[in-house]
């Protein structure tokens, strides 16, 4: 057993850890990987190509940059801001608590495309987010800014995650059917999905536990103070 | 049809788009780096099916030299204040959101509707990537619609677009060379080789230490690998199947279901999963990449914890 391509963990660990620039860390981990597992050079860079190539499909989101650009130009997220500034029940943590919610209740459906941070989160959730606690706090400080706008980015993760495997079609389903065929078990894909069910409830219950006290660790951060 | 490709042909274009802007930006000391980054983005979507694998990696190489050491900057240029944002906005009201939940709309209809749609016996779009070219429509669709409510001229939304690609900087291909990374790490057997040291290693006699080693196992190599998908074939070979079903008798439907579950524990509090975790911070301008990790850490943790009792407890027993 070869157990030298596990250098390239620690390579990985390490310039991470490190806060080098990731870029530069993955180019060298893929060599470090290559080379222990006894792969020449010139192939490795063939394989980084053709992976790259072949994985095209995750930069296609970023189609969406022209059209939140020009939103964004025409005032939507002042909008999205002005308009939560007027609910006077709303606030940072329960904005972002009902969005965990939607998330996951649409991912389960199979609606997973619905969110992202880029589609919902910056134009929509953070400056709602913002808005309720700017009218409840007036002007934010940097810290509660951005606690605000990371845990609105937070929640689309944890709905999204924790959410999407109740749907019987989504690939995580589809990948535990197909890995468990192959050693011998034929399960219904409902069976998966309705195992996932119990951890979907927890993770909406501690994060939006988290999400509830929010509030009050901006009111605290308002008044000067620090939040653990 | 509509297949992947003609989307990619689209993404070059956009990118092509890009770099000839940012070589216009006379407010971006580095602007000629911007431009040379995204003309080589538009080169592997609009090629990068051509060229060859070495091709490739000589542009994936490029690409990593240029955004890894500093070659690209930003523009000081603001186009509009937040005065005169809040301004159109008032005079806009909430159609400024018909644009941006149109894009969700199609997409999630365009998922479950474009592949079943036939012209003259051809699907209207490539069965296998719904997903993907119903996004990309929902997209084009909200972009004439903003256009047009805007009065704007394509231009106008080109540029704002430049201006975020160039605000996002390097970390825009981050997800796509992490997923490029797995690939690699793939065919060197760094899974291989976890799953051997994990299950040579590990004191695994007990049902409990099996499910706990399993479940923090998925999340580790989840962290990573920066995929639950890579690590879940690995973990459940080398201790799912072989101690908690085959051993200990455990049901396989809960082992995977909750298994992957806590592979996406990793998933929350790993910089190698960059599209869920670095590329929102830097969407969201929050000057620490890693503070979206760091408010998920806790959730991770206790989700973490409880997906191994659940496991204990419901594996066995169903």
């Amino acid at each position: 057993m070869n157990l030298w391509p596990l250098l390239a963990i620690a390579v990985l660990v390490v310039g991470f850890a490190a806060r080098l620039n990731p870029l530069i860390v993955i180019l060298v981990t893929t060599f470090v990987a290559g080379t222990a597992a006894g792969i020449a050079p010139l192939r490795v860079l063939g394989a980084l190509g053709h992976a790259y190539n072949s994985t095209r499909y995750v930069s296609l989101i970023w189609l969406i940059l022209p059209v939140i650009g020009l939103l964004e130009h025409e005032g939507l997220r002042e909008r999205a801001r002005t308009l939560i500034g007027r609910l006077h029940a709303a606030t940072a943590g329960r904005i972002i608590l009902t969005y965990l919610g939607l998330r996951q209740l649409t991912a389960a459906l199979g609606l997973s495309s619905l969110g992202g941070p880029a589609q919902m989160v910056r134009p929509i959730v953070a400056p709602m987010a913002e808005g309720a606690a700017e009218s409840r706090f007036g002007a934010l400080s940097e810290r509660m800014r951005h606690l605000v706008r990371a845990y609105a980015a937070s929640a689309d993760n944890v709905g999204a995650f924790f959410g999407e495997d109740i749907f019987i079609a989504v690939s995580s389903i589809l990948l535990i059917k197909g890995f468990l065929a192959q050693s011998g078990y034929h399960i219904a894909p409902f069976r998966l999905s309705v195992w996932a069910i119990p951890t979907a409830l927890l993770a909406f219950s501690i994060h939006g536990v988290r999400l509830w006290r929010l509030d009050a660790k901006l009111a605290r951060l308002a008044r000067g103070g620090s939040a653990p | 049809m509509i297949d992947l490709h003609d989307v990619y042909v689209l993404a070059g274009a956009m990118f092509a788009a890009f770099a000839l802007f940012s070589v216009r930006d006379r407010s971006n000391p580095r602007r000629l780096g911007n431009g040379a980054f995204w003309a080589l983005l538009a080169l592997s979507f609009l090629f990068g099916s051509n060229i060859g694998d070495v091709a490739n990696g000589v542009l994936v190489v490029a690409l990593i030299i240029l955004g890894g050491t500093g070659a690209l900057g930003r523009g000081t240029a603001e186009r509009s204040t937040s005065e005169e944002r809040s301004r159109r906005a008032a005079r806009r009201g909430n159609a400024l959101f018909v644009p941006a939940l149109l894009i969700p709309l199609i997409a999630v209809v365009g998922t479950f509707t474009l592949g079943r749609i036939k012209l003259g016996g051809m699907p209207l779009a490539d069965p296998r990537e719904v997903t993907l070219i119903a996004l990309a429509l929902g997209i084009v669709a909200a972009l004439l619609v903003a256009l047009w409510q805007a009065k704007a001229p394509p231009q106008a939304a080109l540029d704002e677009g430049r201006r975020l690609a160039d605000m996002i900087g390097w970390a825009l291909i981050l997800p796509q060379l992490l997923a490029a990374l797995g690939a690699v790490f793939a065919l060197a057997g760094v899974g291989t080789a976890v799953g051997h040291v994990a299950t040579t290693w590990l004191p695994l006699g007990r049902p409990f230490a099996a499910v706990l080693a399993y479940c923090v196992g998925m999340a580790l190599f989840t962290m990573v690998m920066g995929n639950a998908f890579a690590a879940f074939p690995v973990m459940t070979a080398a201790i799912g199947v072989p101690l908690i079903v085959q051993r200990f008798g455990g049901d396989p439907a809960i082992m995977g279901a909750i298994g992957m579950l806590s592979g996406f524990c990793g998933t929350l509090v790993t910089p190698m999963a960059a599209n869920f975790n670095i590329v929102p911070a830097v969407l969201l301008e929050l000057p620490d990449r890693n503070a979206v990790i760091k408010v998920q850490i806790p959730t991770a943790l206790a989700l973490l914890a409880g997906n191994v009792v659940l496991m204990s407890v419901l594996v066995f027993r169903f």
